[in-house]
């Protein structure tokens, strides 16, 4: 190959190159719901048992958007029963659970909810048995919410505020381990806040 | 020169694969964030069926990751048997079955039935895997070599070498009782799995 060659295979390749690096992650394609930002439109099926219902402040067993949970703060965790590293954190999610059960200043205020990325009701509550969950946990079977969220890795955790008059911003948004329950609580209850505090 | 072109070129290729072909919904797991090589989608079934419900599963002996060979016939009389094919280590679907049936475990129990676990790869590359898990508590035997020769008497060894994602239901007479020779893209569900092990208990 000749150098006027040599130089018109580098061109398509910095091309190609230049083209990929503007193209975005499939996963990242619309992305999580940013900080400021609001949760994309979905319905979570009806909590299965009274303790949930009562736990979210609903009426009864009924579906219902997230921003419609009797809270001023959700946190949201997107898991798998499938996803070793959600297994794994499984016990430091109930440890936070149980912190803000014990506060009495937090625990009507600040909730947590689960939601099973292409997980079943089966899979969902053999998750739920396993750990001793005792937040509410929803499935998502058919992957439906989690492509609503922009195709998140697992676990990940997405935190609103819920103003009185039930519009909600997201406050925190991570991939990963909470890391220590109580200083994620504090890191998460000191983000500045869209209307009022807890 | 020709070669290192196209050695380049090779490595284009494979990196706009891995660019394009990243928005599988599985193995999501932030546990294998960058190990997972995503393949894209494949023929959903690439192999003939050799068994049916009811006939005697055929035996064999697998070296297994504790180093002991597992047989099935060491089952006969005493568990039902659940052999789960997964295709490859390091892939997307396969990377999150096992860890799944990993922590039910009990299900299991509850119908007096283990799992064996097999793949075509050998057993240094499915102890890597298999750790990056955390581990499990079922055998993982290895269909290296001779290659696929387990996968092929099931009717599950694809023309690449690897197995299909396929569940076979051993019951203790080592009868074939339930077989989900599954689309390899997806996971198969577990109720239908646990259920149908119900019925064989």
């Amino acid at each position: 190959m000749n150098q006027r060659g040599y130089g018109a295979v580098w061109l398509v390749i910095l091309a190609i190159a230049a083209g990929m690096a503007f193209v975005p992650d499939c996963r990242a394609a619309g992305g999580p719901p940013g900080v400021g930002g609001v949760l994309p439109e979905f319905v979570l099926p009806p909590p299965q048992r009274m303790e949930e219902v009562q736990y979210l402040g609903l009426k009864e067993k009924v579906s219902f958007k997230i921003p419609e949970t009797r809270a001023e703060v959700v946190i949201v965790e997107i898991f798998s029963m499938y996803c070793p590293f959600c297994q794994k954190e499984a016990p430091a999610v109930n440890q936070l659970y149980q912190i803000i059960a014990n506060r009495a200043d937090l625990k009507d205020k600040v909730k947590i909810i689960g939601i099973g990325a292409g997980n079943s009701q089966f899979e969902v509550n053999a998750f739920r048995d396993l750990y001793r969950i005792a937040f509410p946990l929803f499935p998502d079977t058919d992957f439906s919410v989690h492509k609503l969220l922009g195709e998140v890795r697992t676990p990940y955790f997405i935190v609103i505020r819920i103003k009185p008059d039930k519009t909600h911003s997201v406050i925190y948004s991570q991939v990963g381990a909470i890391g220590d329950p109580g200083q994620f609580l504090e890191k998460i209850l000191s983000k500045p806040a869209p209307g009022k505090g807890v | 020169m020709k070669k290192t072109m196209t050695s380049r070129v090779v490595a284009l290729v494979a990196c706009c694969a891995l660019l394009g072909l990243t928005s599988s919904a599985l193995g999501l797991s932030e546990q294998f964030q960058g190990r997972i090589f995503q393949g894209g989608k494949l023929k959903p079934v690439d192999s003939q069926p050799k068994l049916k419900v009811g006939d005697k599963a055929p035996d064999f002996t697998l070296p297994s990751l504790s180093g002991e060979p597992v047989s099935l016939h060491q089952f006969l009389g005493k568990k039902n048997v659940v052999i789960s094919f997964v295709p490859a280590a390091w892939t997307p679907v396969c990377s999150e079955q096992w860890p799944g049936y990993n922590i039910v475990k009990g299900l299991f129990e509850a119908a007096d039935a283990t799992i064996i676990g097999i793949t075509t790869d050998n057993i240094a590359t499915l102890y890597a895997w298999t750790e990056q898990m955390g581990g499990v508590w079922f055998p993982v035997l290895s269909d290296f070599w001779p290659h696929g020769e387990v996968a092929g008497k099931y009717g599950v060894l694809r023309s690449g070498g690897v197995s299909e994602r396929a569940l076979f239901i051993i019951d203790k007479q080592g009868i074939v009782r339930y077989i989900d020779i599954h689309d390899i893209n997806e996971r198969p569900n577990l109720e239908t799995l646990i259920g149908e092990l119900q019925k064989v208990k």
